[in-house]
């Protein structure tokens, strides 16, 4: 990835065409959005679908961006809609969509409470941890699982991660709080099962 | 959530509504100081928010672990017939 902020890129360059800056765009983001599409599809080739897609998409609409949102919140959102777009085409029930489960007065009830906090940190570091950390994700529906990632992964603020999703600041926080505690959930249930039993 | 008898003003499900601002730290002072006093004396809050902070902190910790696989950044610049301006990877 490049460092754009060593020498941040031209809007002006991008809209006017400049082949060497559109370059410079793709190294700066290409690793972001490919991440965000494998995380997001759990599919090595439907992530460089999507990616190539992304890209082709920015290749042919960055005449007209206006820059109301930065760059990349841009990318994200062109990335997020064409993974979604995958997914749909797979499961037509899909939807990003504010729903009536956006409130948070009915967030679901926690049900584990063993603290695993405790373990010792190595515990957290295992190949077999963080491929629990990725099966947890794919287990969120995709509308909480797109927020967790660009939130949680890739940083995002939530104004932010609202611009990218066309969602509400509120929405996003109640859907970022039920990805949060769902994926506790799926943790405590691998993590507990490594504290060492009472005697 | 929890099944013990309660002595303070916050309830279970009240903090359960605020803990998403808690833990970003969007919270009022006064309502940190409310969910602080009712996780003193809430066994079950505190392991949730406890726990729930340990599991934010590990996927920011892991988020940047993965990387794109050999070939996929050339393709991309392929694809985007950019190949000319492809800079070898050091």
């Amino acid at each position: 990835m490049i460092d754009e902020t060593e020498q941040p890129l031209s809007l002006e360059a991008l809209r006017a065409g400049d082949r060497a800056e559109f370059a410079r765009l793709v190294e700066a983001y290409y690793t972001p959005i490919y991440r965000l599409a494998l995380k997001m599809l759990a599919h090595e080739q439907d992530a460089e679908d999507v990616l190539q897609s992304t890209f082709l998409k920015a290749l042919q609409h960055i005449g007209n961006f206006e820059g109301r949102a930065s760059l990349s919140t841009w990318l994200y959102r062109i990335a997020a809609n064409e993974a979604l777009m995958l997914l749909r085409r797979k499961r037509p029930e899909v939807s990003i969509d504010n729903e009536p489960d956006d409130a948070d007065d009915n967030l679901p009830l926690p049900e584990q409470f063993t603290d695993w906090c405790c373990l010792p940190e190595q515990e957290f570091v295992t190949a077999e941890a963080k491929k629990h950390l990725d099966r947890a994700i794919q287990t969120l529906p995709e509308k909480l699982r797109v927020v967790f990632l660009l939130r949680d992964i890739e940083g995002l603020s939530i104004k932010e991660t609202g611009e990218a999703l066309n969602l509400t600041e509120t929405a996003v926080k109640t859907r970022l709080l039920r990805a949060r505690l769902a994926l506790r959930e799926q943790l405590s249930s691998y993590f507990s099962e490594r504290l060492a039993p009472e005697i | 959530m929890s099944k013990h008898q309660h002595t303070h003003d916050l309830s279970c499900k009240q903090l359960l509504a605020s803990i998403g601002d808690y833990v970003e730290g969007d919270l009022a002072p006064e309502l940190c100081r409310e969910i602080e006093r009712h996780i003193s004396e809430c066994e079950h809050c505190r392991v949730v928010v406890d726990t729930l902070n340990k599991t934010i902190t590990l996927y920011h910790a892991s988020a940047h672990e993965d990387h794109v696989p050999n070939g996929v950044r050339g393709r991309l610049f392929q694809v985007l017939k950019l190949d000319d301006l492809l800079e070898k990877k050091p």
